[in-house]
């Protein structure tokens, strides 16, 4: 398989998606790399959501070259799926269903064997903390633990990369941080991390950091290498004086 | 000076099990000032002020707005106050300007009559008039719904995480219209889970679990924190932390942002160099270790785990 | 204080009027279910109207006269006058039928015996044996049904003496000319105000709570009631709209003449869109999401309405519990004094009974939902 014969997880080559007159992401490359923590900022509306809809395989690209864990983003979208992990604020888990069934139900998704999926559902309740609260119905946990147990869901599967929009919104400053070390665990054990976040020191705890500015990638580098470029000493500050310019701001 | 909001001892229950989100909390707000509720998703902010906004009844306790009592008056407060709910709160199938005309009719106003109060907001959203509310970016949305609850000059001013989900460069922005608006003489209360935002705040609560951990201006919150802080860098996060954690006599250390933060008792003495030997010894390179001025979210970290420990 | 209670009134005006423009964009904006609201109606009138107006027409039918006398020649006439029917007069031997019925030729036949006018006037009756094709068993009790009404009605037409008469059936006393239509456009105008003003009413207003612009309203000079109000007041036109439609389409369409009073009708039909409209309002009230409200008003109201209010079935023939069941339905009451209005070009005197019930059904509603009417968010 391809996936063998490139270092990088994601390559993305002048990947464009127009709707009607409106470039929504605009020649968009970057490569990113196996096991690596990719920060992807920018302000609402820069293009974020489009371009991972499209890393996704959720929607096709106008124009521009795309491969995911190998796969093209145009004809393959069916493997990228299989091969890919996805959370988001928003949507993560079925709040009806208890902590057991879910995990089950998105293990199940992916074809593990049921043998599989019971002895590392054991695994991930001890290793969450969750042993107490397995039945309990996962509306009824607070946000931190959803979205740990969101991101663990995510991941159940060993994909090669994981997708994860927002994921700390909202969540208690300690919590955020236990998450984060969900995700350097993720990263250690050979996942791709493609990360979104409105917290800006979050973006410190990338490798590379990313930042889209109306529908283009404006900077990408290391933070301490933004840092330098701009001559700061905070990612707020580069972000800021990125996004500032930003002429897109009701799109 | 009669308080803009006055909370006393309010507490707010749900279901069968009577859950408890809101566990007792007593505010004061005084007239003309910007009072953050700062904590977490599920620390009961939204029940607060669904009870100050007359939109829910209290199990315990009593509250004010401006005088009135949030059961009795309830009518008096709906005159006055303007509300801004957690979540994106207009129609999405009408226009900015269609939205704005509303509910400028639902408050017994007009856009023009207090137009120069959002004018600032609103010249933004200009550009943008015809298009559909649901068409808007988060950014834009918020300021929408800020217009729409400001549009007839209330007193009092809620806003209940006008920030969340919205980019750093709009949270900035929108909280520089908060400012203008206190000029104004419009009293704010606005919770937020953002914990860099509470300098923003005239005053704020810190929130968990129901509960208020600590209400003062956010200077004095910090100023007040008991322990010594470092901020320390040496190669990678997880190895500084690994490091870190080995070492005696530090009482929490976690990642913030480029650093780590490490708390040290305020009686300990030769820490700096302490910790500095201490990651060298333990193999790390490039090793920074300065005092760090608490932030916040220090404060807020320290309550959590104090907590749970 | 007059002028403070004057401004009050044009404030909650303002309001309405706002709020009723803003219900018209949202309706308008929503193509789909614009569609389906002003469709619907119209599909169903003309389906209905086509369906069963063409389902006996020249119908071809053999008479086997084997009396071929005076009365079977002006039987036949008759039938063949009506517009039912085609009489094919080839004359067959019985055995010949079933070839006729074979090749599709035929979809029925009478067979009229030798000694018809004879045995009337000796015994006072005889059988004459009509045959259809039970293959579409529909159209085959519609034929007989025809049928039978033709030469009963003949029986009597012609001064046949009183007791050879066949009881005649009661439904053709206001429909002599046998057509469908009295029936269903009563019931498809019950049926479309129920769906319109009860379903669109309670989803209308859900959606508000589900969004969460009813938090903001609440927290406004707005009072909760008058949001509710103006809520239903767009719907009440579109009904309106949907019932002249329906009107306007029975009488030029399907030949459908109200005989009774136009403005009666009209203010009856008010009656009846009040009651589903405060319907509405409770279930709004009482739901929490889109999807129950809808399923409130279909499977809870609609189904049961439609079902026990006569359109469908006779409620004469329903088990005893389900009649008593179907007093509760506000269409069972509408249905009939529409067709007292429509068909039997009654007056207020015959249907106040109708409307008493109707107008204290709505008191009733009213009742309810003020009583659960909440001035604050419902709690989780």
């Amino acid at each position: 398989m391809s996936t063998t014969a490139t270092p990088h997880s994601i390559v993305a080559d002048g990947l464009t998606k127009r709707f009607g007159d409106f470039v929504a992401v605009d020649a968009v490359s970057f490569r990113v790399n196996k096991g690596e923590i990719f920060g992807f900022l920018g302000a609402n509306g820069a293009g974020k959501t489009t371009a991972i809809r499209m890393l996704c395989g959720l929607s096709i690209p106008t124009s521009g070259k795309g491969t995911v864990a190998g796969f093209d983003v145009y004809t393959q979208t069916e493997r990228i799926k299989r091969n890919i992990g996805y959370m988001s604020q928003k949507f993560s888990l079925y709040e009806d269903l208890s902590v057991t069934e879910n995990i089950e139900f998105f293990a199940g998704i992916y074809g593990l064997s049921r043998d599989r999926i019971r002895t590392k559902r054991e695994e991930l309740i001890a290793k969450l903390g969750l042993v107490q609260e397995a039945d309990k119905l996962v509306g009824a946990l607070p946000l931190g633990w959803k979205q740990k147990l969101a991101f663990s869901v995510a991941v159940f599967h060993q994909p090669q990369i994981v997708f994860l929009d927002e994921p700390t919104g909202g969540v208690d400053p300690v919590t955020r941080r236990q998450f984060w070390d969900l995700i350097y665990e993720a990263a250690d054990a050979g996942i791709t991390v493609f990360v979104t976040t409105h917290y800006l020191d979050e973006a410190e705890y990338c490798d590379r950091v990313s930042i889209m500015v109306d529908g283009r990638i404006a900077a990408l580098d290391t933070p301490t290498e933004l840092k330098k470029q701009f001559g700061t000493g905070t990612m707020d500050s580069v972000f800021y004086e990125l996004a500032r310019g930003a002429k897109r701001g009701g799109a | 000076m009669e308080l803009a909001i006055e909370a006393t001892d309010l507490s707010k229950w749900y279901g069968k099990e009577k859950i408890l989100a809101v566990d007792h909390v007593s505010l004061a707000v005084k007239p003309g000032e910007i009072f953050g509720l700062i904590g977490p998703d599920g620390a009961g902010k939204t029940s607060i002020f669904r009870m100050l906004t007359t939109l829910l009844l209290p199990n315990t306790g009593t509250a004010r707005v401006n005088g009135f009592d949030v059961v009795k008056d309830y009518l008096e407060i709906r005159d006055r106050v303007g509300y801004m709910p957690g979540r994106f709160s207009l129609y999405q199938d009408l226009t900015v300007e269609e939205n704005l005309g509303f509910f400028a009719t639902v408050f017994n106003t007009t856009i023009e009559e207090n137009y120069h109060l959002i004018k600032d907001i609103y010249v933004q959203l200009e550009p943008f008039k015809k298009r559909y509310a649901g068409k808007l970016s988060g950014g834009m949305k918020q300021k929408l719904a800020l217009c729409c609850a400001l549009i007839h000059r209330p007193e009092v001013l809620f806003l209940d995480e006008p920030t969340t989900g919205v980019d750093p460069v709009s949270r900035k922005e929108f909280w520089e219209m908060l400012a203008r608006l206190k000029q104004h003489g419009i009293t704010i209360l606005v919770a937020t889970p953002y914990m860099d935002e509470a300098t923003r705040c005239d005053r704020i609560a810190l929130i968990q679990e129901g509960r208020i951990l600590q209400v003062d201006t956010p200077a004095a919150i910090t100023a007040a924190y008991p322990d010594r802080l470092f901020q320390v860098k040496g190669g990678s996060m997880s190895a500084t932390l690994r490091a870190l954690n080995k070492l005696d006599g530090i009482i929490r250390c976690y990642g913030s942002g480029e650093f780590a933060h490490v708390a040290v008792p305020a009686t300990a003495t030769h820490m700096e160099q302490r910790i500095k030997d201490h990651l060298l010894a333990q193999g790390l390179t490039d090793v920074v270790v300065r005092p760090a001025i608490p932030t916040i979210e220090d404060v807020f970290i320290k309550f959590t785990l104090e907590k749970k420990a | 204080m007059a002028t403070q209670g004057k401004k009050k009134r044009s404030a909650h005006l303002s309001h309405l009027l706002s709020f009723v423009r803003k219900e018209f964009r949202h309706m308008l904006r929503d193509r789909k279910t614009l569609l389906i609201l002003f469709g619907m109606p119209v599909v169903q009138v003309l389906l209905f109207g086509f369906v069963l107006s063409n389902e006996v027409k020249e119908t071809r039918i053999i008479v086997v006269d084997q009396a071929k006398d005076a009365v079977s020649q002006a039987l036949i006439e008759k039938i063949e006058a009506s517009s039912y029917f085609t009489v094919l007069t080839d004359s067959l031997p019985p055995t010949g039928i079933t070839d006729a019925f074979r090749s599709g030729r035929i979809k029925a036949a009478l067979v009229l015996p030798a000694d018809l006018q004879r045995d009337l006037l000796h015994d006072g009756r005889n059988t004459v044996q009509i045959l259809t094709d039970a293959t579409d068993i529909n159209l085959a009790q519609t034929i007989e049904g025809y049928l039978t009404a033709i030469i009963t009605d003949f029986s009597l037409a012609d001064g046949m003496a009183a007791p050879y008469v066949i009881v005649p059936e009661t439904r053709m006393l206001y429909n002599p000319e046998l057509r469908g239509a009295p029936n269903f456009v009563p019931g498809v105008m019950a049926m479309v105000l129920l769906l319109v003003c009860v379903m669109m009413t309670a989803v209308a207003i859900v959606k508000e709570k589900e969004l969460g612009t009813m938090e903001v309203l609440l927290v406004s000079p707005m009072r909760p009631a008058l949001v509710i109000i103006s809520k239903a007041i767009p719907y009440l036109i579109l009904s309106f709209i949907n019932l002249l439609a329906i009107l306007l389409l029975s009488v030029t369409v399907l030949d459908l003449p109200i005989r009774g009073s136009l403005p009666l009708l009209l203010a009856e039909s008010t009656l009846f869109i009040t009651t589903c409209l405060t319907l509405g309002i409770l279930i709004s009230i009482v739901t929490a999401s889109q999807q129950a409200a809808m399923f409130a008003s279909l499977i809870g109201l609609l189904l049961p309405t439609m079902m026990l209010s006569g359109f469908m079935f006779p409620i004469e023939n329903m088990p005893l519990p389900l009649q008593v069941l179907s007093n509760a339905a506000p269409s069972r009451w509408y249905y009939v004094i529409v067709k007292d209005i429509m068909i039997k070009g009654a007056g207020f005197s015959s249907i106040w009974k109708e409307t008493a019930v109707l107008s204290g059904m709505t008191l009733f509603l009213f009742a309810v939902c003020l009583k659960k009417f909440n001035i604050r968010l419902s709690e989780r």
